[in-house]
């Protein structure tokens, strides 16, 4: 197109690439940017948490309540209401999870930061297999290995026939689709709006280089990147939510006796 | 073929964002364990102390609150029951002192009755008395005054004391018969 030929070397639109960030120490692969995310968001969580709970004063600070809104928000609404009276047990990894996702995923509009370590498909795989592991682990224990299984496969109050068609889709969902759409989802959204933010930030910054004509049109494509952050902080909070409920559902249905 | 590659940044603009990464699969393992390892230890049981904290305090307010409401409760019962007892004993006391008083006045009258009626006997007694002594007194005298005017109008000295005595005696009954 002619609006590129303008510019000097002409645009290369942001890509797949763009994703695959080299390490900061020669060939090392454990110092990317993602993984000095991921453990820089471990230690600010553990640091923000520890110091909010420190106290546990029966009125508490500000910094304190901050703390525990979030704290009770995983708590109460997500695995007490959902997971019933046993959901006790099950707090701490859900709000591990829901923290660690949230963390992760608002670096991706931190200024200087601005990586949603999420969008690296390895992080969401890991803590899908975490899921996956967990709910199988307690239906086994609840169920026992034999009824569990026959649970998924001939599902109580079902004609015969119709085991031919629900038994494949019920061990594919219990064994393939759970863990994959759940890491998918939240890796998808994440590398989505990097992608969207990295089109229009990149895209206004090439405009500015060109010719007086596409200079002004380029505070329209900056414009449009601020709003789509605003989205995207939307998109995040949403996305360690989904993860985190979908996670307390499986729990929920692992301990639940009758489908 | 080997899905995990090591090196896939290396592969530029052709590395499948599916594909994952051995360091970041590695990372992400130990980083959420970590955490996870942190918040249960450190965060978790302290938030629930504050949580139940709190709820005791609430609570044991509560408690208390409803503690204070039975104490006021017995205690106006009780002053109640006081105060209809002290209402009662007035009552009784106003009553026993009219009845008291009632007593008293019924026993004075009838003191001051008998002391009439005494009184009364006494004057009527003295009455009595005096009037028999005027008439005996007057027996006497008019008898010797008669039979002093009868003999000298007869002009013959009635001494025989018997006769005279009956006549005189005769005399005063017609008296007291024409009277």
């Amino acid at each position: 197109m002619g609006v590129y030929l303008a510019s000097e070397d002409g645009f290369k639109p942001p890509s797949t690439a763009d994703f695959n960030l080299p390490p900061v120490f020669g060939d090392n692969p454990f110092t990317t940017k993602p993984v000095f995310l991921a453990f820089f968001s471990v230690i600010l969580i553990s640091v923000f948490f520890i110091l909010s709970a420190r106290k546990a004063a029966i009125v508490p600070s500000k910094f304190q309540f901050a703390g525990e809104s979030i704290y009770s928000f995983v708590r109460n609404d997500l695995a007490r209401d959902v997971i019933g009276h046993e959901f006790m047990r099950f707090v701490p990894y859900l709000f591990t999870l829901f923290t660690f996702i949230l963390t992760n995923n608002l670096f991706g509009i931190i200024p200087f930061l601005q990586f949603p370590t999420m969008s690296r498909v390895s992080f969401p795989y890991v803590l899908a297999l975490f899921t996956f592991v967990i709910f199988h682990y307690v239906a086994i224990k609840h169920k026992g290995l034999i009824a569990y299984l026959k649970e998924i496969m001939f599902m109580p109050g079902v004609p015969k026939p119709v085991y031919i068609l629900l038994t494949p889709i019920e061990i594919a969902t219990y064994f393939l689709v759970r863990p994959l759409t759940l890491s998918l989802r939240l890796f998808a959204n994440m590398f989505a709006g990097h992608l969207l933010l990295l089109v229009f930030i990149l895209g206004g910054e090439h405009l500015l280089q060109g010719v007086i004509g596409l200079k002004l049109v380029s505070p329209f494509a900056f414009a449009f990147g601020i709003a789509l952050t605003f989205f995207e902080f939307m998109v995040q909070c949403l996305q360690a939510y989904i993860f985190t409920l979908l996670t307390a559902l499986y729990i929920a249905g692992a301990l639940a006796d009758e489908h | 073929m080997s899905l995990i590659k090591f090196n896939n940044w290396a592969a530029g603009e052709g590395a499948n964002p599916l594909v994952p990464h051995t360091a970041e699969l590695i990372v992400g393992f130990i980083a959420f364990s970590l955490l996870f390892l942190v918040l249960r230890s450190k965060v978790v049981p302290m938030f629930e102390k504050a949580f139940a904290a709190r709820t005791e305090a609430i609570q044991g307010g509560m408690e208390k609150a409803e503690r204070a409401q039975l104490e006021a409760e017995r205690a106006l019962t009780q002053y109640t029951t006081q105060l209809n007892e002290a209402r009662g004993e007035a009552q009784k006391i106003r009553e026993d002192a009219r009845a008291q008083g009632a007593a008293i006045i019924e026993d004075l009258r009838a003191k001051a009755a008998e002391e009439a009626a005494r009184i009364t006997a006494a004057a009527t007694a003295a009455i009595e008395a005096e009037r028999q002594q005027a008439v005996t007194a007057l027996r006497n005298e008019v008898g010797a005054l008669a039979t002093e005017l009868a003999g000298k109008i007869v002009g013959e000295a009635l001494d025989d004391q018997v006769r005279q005595s009956r006549i005189v005696d005769r005399f005063i009954a017609d008296l007291e018969k024409s009277k």
